[in-house]
Formats: C-alpha cells, sequence, structure tokens
C-alpha cells in the first residue's frame, strides 16, 4: 500500500492557493495594489496638491486663494522676512546634521565593530529607548534642563563653566537670556532630539564593512587614519547620508521645538504652520513646503555627484 | 625574497590553545601548501605570520628578521583573502594601486605597475570597472594583483579558490602555478582541498588540532604517510583500512586479515600490540576471482570515471574502494576476491603510527 503523492484538494484555500499558483502575476498584483494606491494617491497625490497650490497666490485684499499659474508666491520667499526665515532654518538644519554626525559615528563605530551579545543589546535600547517617549515630553523636560534653573546651569556653575555659559548667552547670533531660549538651546535640543536617526543608519552601514576589508587595508600598509580615510569612511558614507538626510529634513520641516525653545525666531515649519493656520495664506505656506524638498533634492545629487553611493 | 622560519609558536584564545608549539620552516622560494581539515588552525597560522593575529608565544622570522609583534605592512607579506576583500568603491586599478597610493607613490608610476600587473594576470580590459562588476575569477585576480604590486617577500594566501566552481578553480589553480614559477617567491597557501596541495605545492604542511601532524613533498606524504591521519587524509578516493592480526616479531610482518587470509608486510619497526591495521590504496588492489586473493568482497556500488572505475565493496575486515579496469563489469551485489600488492601496505600500530616508515 503506498500513499498517494499528490494530496487531494481540501476545500477553499487550496484552490485559491492553487490559482494564485497557476497565475502568479494575480497575487502580485492583489498584493500591490494598497500599497501603490497609497503611495501614489495619498502620498505623492498630497504631495503634487502641494507643489500646485504653491503656483497659486492669494488676493492681498480679500484674502481669497486665487487658482491661477504664478511664480509670484515663490517670488515672495525672497523678500528679507522670509529669506531670513530659509537662511536660518537651513543654517541650524547644516549644524545640527554635522554635530550629530560627528557624535553619532564614534557611537556607531563602537556599536558595529566592538559591542557584541549583551552589550548590542544595550546599545540599541539605549538609542531607541529616546524614540519610545513622546517627543513633547522630552521637548519639555529640555526646557527643564536648559532653563536658568535648571540642571546645566547648576552643573556649570559647580565645575567652574559658569562664566563660560554665561559668555555664550552673550554672544549676539545665538545667546539668549537663558539656554533654553537662546538658538544655542534649539541647536542642543535639535541634535539630541534626532540623534537616533543619524547613529542606526551609520551603524548598519558600518557594520557591513566586512572585517577582511580592514585587516587587508592594514596587510596592505596603512596606517589606522589612513584605513578610515579610505576604506571606512567612503564605505560608511551612504548611511552617513541616509542619517544626514533624517536630521537635515527633520530639522528643516520641524516646528515645535523653536516654538518651545528658542528665541521665537521663525523656522521654517512654523513658518508653514502659521502661513496656512492662522494667516490662512495656503499658497505662501507651499512654497515654503517645497523649499526643504528642493534643498534635499539638490543635496541628494551633490551627494551623487561626490560618488557618496558609489559602494552600494 | 624570504623564507619563513617558525619557532615553537603558540597562539590562544582566551583558554582555547589553537596553536599548539609548532615549529615550521618554509624555505625561501618554495610554494607550502597548508593543509587540514577545517577548524584546526590553518587560518589562524597564517593570519599570524601575516601578522593579522596576535602570537601568543615564540618566534616568526621572515628572512632574517625577527617579526612576531611587527605590525602587517611592517613584513614585506602579501595575503590574498578568501573573501577577497576587494574594495566595492574603488576601481580594478584604484584597488591593484591601493596600496602604492598609501604609500605616497606618483599617479604615473602607480599606472605603470599596474599595468605591469594587469597584464600578468590579464586585467588589463577591466582597470575601470569596480568589483561588483566583475566574475568570481576576474575579482580573484585582482586580489592577487594588489598583493603582487607589493613586490612581497612573501605571498599568503588563504583558501584563494574555494569561491570560485570547479572549473574556474582548476584554471586558476594553473595560473597560481605559472605565477609561482614566474616571479619564485616564497608562497604560504592554506586549503583543505588536498588536490590543490597535492598539484600546486612543493612542501605540504598537514595540520590537525593546531599540531603538524607531517611535512613533505607531496609524494612523500602520499607515498610514505607517518600516520593514519596523515594516510586517511592525503588520497582521493582516500586509503583503505583493513583491520588485521600481527603475528609480532616477524620481519616481514605476517598480518591475519581480519576474516582473510594472510598478508606479509616490510615494516621498520615492531608493534607492541597484535591489533594493527593496514592500509592500501585503491590502486594497490586488484580484484580476482571469488575465493582468489587475500580477502573475499562484496561489491555494493560502482563509480564509472571512463578511464578508471572506483568499486566500493564491503569486506570482512572493513569497507574499501578499490580502482578498476573500466571496461570490466562488476554488478552490485556480486562477490569477488581482492589481491593486494604486498609492496605498497601501510601498517599501522594502535595509536595510528606508521610502522612502514622510518622516521
Ligand atoms: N577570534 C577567535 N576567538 C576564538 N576562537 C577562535 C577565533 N578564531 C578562530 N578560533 C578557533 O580557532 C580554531 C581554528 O580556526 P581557524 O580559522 O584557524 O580554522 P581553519 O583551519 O582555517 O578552518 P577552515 O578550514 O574552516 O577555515 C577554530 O576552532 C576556531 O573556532
Ligand atoms: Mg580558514
Amino acid at each position: 500500500m503506498t500513499s498517494p503523492a499528490i494530496l487531494p484538494e481540501r476545500g477553499m484555500g487550496d484552490r485559491i492557493s492553487a490559482a494564485f499558483w497557476r497565475r502568479p502575476r494575480l497575487l502580485l498584483i492583489l498584493l500591490l495594489t494598497p500599497p501603490v494606491l497609497w503611495l501614489g494617491i495619498v502620498y505623492l497625490g498630497s504631495l503634487a496638491a502641494l507643489l500646485l497650490q504653491s503656483f497659486y497666490s492669494i488676493d492681498e485684499f480679500s484674502g481669497v486663494v486665487k487658482q491661477e499659474f504664478t511664480l509670484k508666491t515663490y517670488a515672495e520667499l525672497f523678500r528679507a522676512q522670509n529669506l531670513d526665515i530659509i537662511l536660518r532654518t537651513l543654517l541650524m538644519a547644516i549644524l545640527v546634521t554635522l554635530t550629530s554626525a560627528v557624535i553619532a559615528f564614534p557611537i556607531a563605530y563602537f556599536a558595529a565593530r566592538f559591542a557584541k551579545g549583551r552589550w548590542k543589546a544595550v546599545f540599541y535600547l539605549g538609542v531607541m529607548l529616546p524614540l519610545w517617549s513622546s517627543y513633547l515630553v522630552k521637548v519639555y523636560a529640555w526646557k527643564l534642563i536648559l532653563a536658568r534653573e535648571g540642571i546645566l546651569t547648576w552643573i556649570a556653575d559647580h565645575v567652574g563653566g559658569g562664566p563660560l555659559l554665561a559668555r555664550a548667552l552673550d554672544e549676539q547670533w545665538f545667546g539668549g537670556s537663558s539656554l533654553s531660549t537662546s538658538p544655542l538651546g534649539t541647536f542642543i535640543v535639535f541634535v539630541y532630539i534626532w540623534m537616533p536617526y543619524m547613529i542606526l543608519p551609520m551603524q548598519a552601514a558600518l557594520e557591513r564593512v566586512p572585517v577582511s576589508m580592514l585587516e587587508a587595508s592594514s596587510d596592505l600598509g596603512a596606517s589606522r587614519a589612513q584605513t578610515f580615510r579610505t576604506v571606512v569612511f567612503p564605505l560608511a558614507l551612504p548611511g552617513i547620508i541616509a542619517g544626514s538626510i533624517f536630521t537635515f529634513s527633520l530639522t528643516l520641516g520641524d516646528y515645535i521645538i523653536p516654538q518651545i525653545i528658542g528665541n521665537s525666531a521663525r523656522f521654517i515649519g512654523l513658518a508653514v504652520y502659521q502661513f496656512q493656520g492662522t494667516a490662512g495664506n495656503v499658497p505662501l505656506a507651499a512654497a515654503f513646503a517645497m523649499v526643504p524638498i528642493l534643498i534635499m533634492l539638490v543635496y541628494l545629487w551633490i551627494a551623487k555627484r561626490m560618488g557618496a553611493f558609489d559602494a552600494l | 625574497m624570504a623564507g619563513v622560519n617558525l619557532e615553537n609558536i603558540v597562539k590562544r584564545f582566551g583558554a582555547v590553545e589553537v596553536i599548539r608549539g609548532l615549529n615550521l620552516n618554509i624555505p625561501d622560494g618554495s610554494f607550502t601548501a597548508l593543509l587540514g581539515a577545517s577548524g584546526c588552525g590553518k587560518s589562524t597560522l597564517l593570519r599570524m605570520i601575516a601578522g593579522l593575529e596576535e602570537t601568543t608565544d615564540g618566534t616568526i622570522r621572515i628572512g632574517e628578521t625577527d617579526v612576531t609583534h611587527e605590525l602587517p605592512a611592517k613584513r614585506g607579506v602579501a595575503m590574498v583573502f578568501q573573501s577577497y576583500a576587494l574594495y566595492p568603491h574603488l576601481t580594478v586599478e584604484q584597488n591593484i594601486c591601493f596600496s602604492l597610493s598609501l604609500a605616497g607613490v606618483s599617479k604615473a608610476e602607480q599606472k605603470t605597475h599596474a599595468a605591469r600587473v594587469s597584464k600578468l594576470l590579464q586585467l588589463d580590459q577591466l582597470l575601470d570597472r569596480r568589483p561588483a562588476q566583475l566574475s568570481g575569477g576576474q575579482r580573484q585576480r585582482v586580489a592577487i594583483g594588489r598583493a603582487l604590486v607589493r613586490d612581497p617577500k612573501v605571498f599568503l594566501f588563504d583558501e584563494p579558490l574555494s569561491n570560485l566552481d570547479a572549473l574556474l578553480r582548476v584554471q586558476m589553480r594553473l595560473e597560481l602555478a605559472k605565477l609561482h614559477q614566474e616571479l619564485g617567491t616564497t608562497m604560504v597557501y592554506v586549503t583543505h582541498d588536498q588536490v590543490e596541495a597535492m598539484t600546486l605545492a612543493d612542501q605540504i604542511v598537514v595540520l590537525e588540532k593546531g599540531v603538524i601532524q607531517q611535512v613533505g613533498s607531496p609524494l612523500t606524504l602520499y607515498n610514505a604517510p607517518i600516520n593514519r591521519y596523515v594516510a586517511g587524509f592525503i588520497g582521493s578516493p582516500a586509503m583503505n583500512f583493513l583491520a588485521g592480526d600481527a603475528s609480532l616479531g616477524g620481519t616481514p610482518l605476517s598480518i591475519q586479515l581480519q576474516g582473510g587470509g594472510t598478508v606479509q608486510a616490510k615494516v621498520n619497526a615492531q608493534p607492541t600490540q597484535p591489533n594493527v591495521e593496514v592500509g592500501i590504496r585503491p590502486e594497490h588492489v586488484r580484484i580476482v576471482a571469488p575465493g582468489a586473493g587475500h580477502l573475499p568482497g562484496t561489491v555494493s556500488v560502482i563509480e564509472q570515471l571512463g578511464n578508471t572505475s572506483y568499486v566500493y565493496l564491503d569486506t570482512p575486515a572493513g569497507p574499501m574502494i578499490v580502482e578498476a579496469d573500466p571496461t570490466q563489469s562488476h554488478p552490485a551485489g556480486s562477490q569477488v576476491g581482492l589481491d593486494l600488492d604486498m609492496a605498497h601496505l601501510h601498517v599501522f600500530d594502535q595509536s595510528g603510527r606508521s610502522l612502514s616508515v622510518t622516521v
């Protein structure tokens, strides 16, 4: 007695899976439709709507949106007070990104190269834990930390850094009455909040660099510094770029941190928020919103031209 | 150019001793293969010579210089990695010239070197490509080129062909042999493939569990293995081992095979115990009529290779493989007799030591 090699069909499930097996395209289409619809309509569609809005303008007297194509709204971006917002945001995003990269690299490098087993878990927890708590809670916590009576000032006073802090706060273009009301404070909180987004892609990129490549380079006569410059850094560059896309674009778009911490100077995110809300100037808000997108495109184009993605 | 001398070297990872007081001389200009089963410490040994692994104890000399605690770059060796370790962000030419550009050699000079090396390795058409655009064999050649351009005193290869398919492996094997003839540089070559070791090397080192079992030319290892491990490791298909009872004291030693006749084996030492093992290679056994020869056997499988055939048999003294005339058919299950060529017997005592060779 032999058992049959072909089992009988058992009900609906078998018939459906058989149909999919015979027509694999059907399954593919079924699987892909929802995400493609989502990406196409909800995601790209809203982006297109935004782009469209930015080419409309607002009637200065009635405050009604005129639905005619014009570049007037974009021209408005170049008015002194608007250009100021853009440049301030851009400068902040650049500084936050550079600082994050410098701080994140050693952490990511350690995690990728040396942390094993339990230490790896500690690393992931340490980096991700802040992401699990509410963004607002963290920002308000920082407001307390940075306040004039806050712990940072207290520590600075106790280790003799008080005068230094006071000097920094006296500085005209990033100082203020206390850390929590100065651009310096805004910068610190930005760096803190976006740090995980820099560390994780960097760590992933560094982890993919095989040990043998580092060994080969020392075998071929490279000093540690040379290995870093010619092997580790170029191979980690895609990860650094990925991380910087996060920190850069998140800073460009954020509108909460500058409201809570800092000297109430406006940033792009805040401008978008205010123009589409209280001011009711949706076209200008849209034009402002296009700025980070354009900046990112230029940034990626430059990165590609410089060969940042050659190792991919 | 230089030889390599290892003196009492020891490698411990924590409490685990991977290399145990090993002594080895690799003569200048030789092609030495480190051969052994997986995990026996071949790579570790090679990496210690390269300086990629700290030496726990002992002395490593390259030429006359003690390099035991020298940096890899200062040793004058060049390593070719199993995974090639080519840099994906650099072109073939930049990969080959990597060491030169680190040393600050001028671009023009780099180009000349790259041209020379790529010509030797037939890479001249590929200099502008990146590693991702190369086949396995081409990558392998780039990895060799990168080592070659440094003009090292010693080349170190860690299983360089193991990622290639069978055909390419044979081809690269030939190219490596040619390269060694042309350059005459000392090469140390790690492999677990005994065919590679036999065909390429002029000296083979058989390692087991961090201890050298035997060092010698391929033919010495094949014809005069000093213990059962080497005898079983070298040769494909492997040597047959048959259980037997020796009558102590006689020369030649007379051994009663289990379930078969008696053979006379020339030995250089006497066993202390009567139970011994007789080793014989597949090509030294003849299939004869049932009842004749030294052992009865039952055919289980036959492998036809065209030029020869391997017959797998069961005998009372253990399973055997016999190389047979491919024109003769031996159906599975048939009874045959086996005649051993007594000039080619190896006798091993209980500890595995060969009694047939002088050490
Ligand atoms: N970094 C390490 N820490 C602890 N043990 C190690 C380390 N590297 C190697 N070993 C151990 O040393 C032994 C020898 O390893 P090695 O890599 O030299 O083997 P091998 O002969 O090259 O094997 P294979 O043919 O599989 O490459 C192994 O048992 C391995 O587990
Ligand atoms: Mg190995």
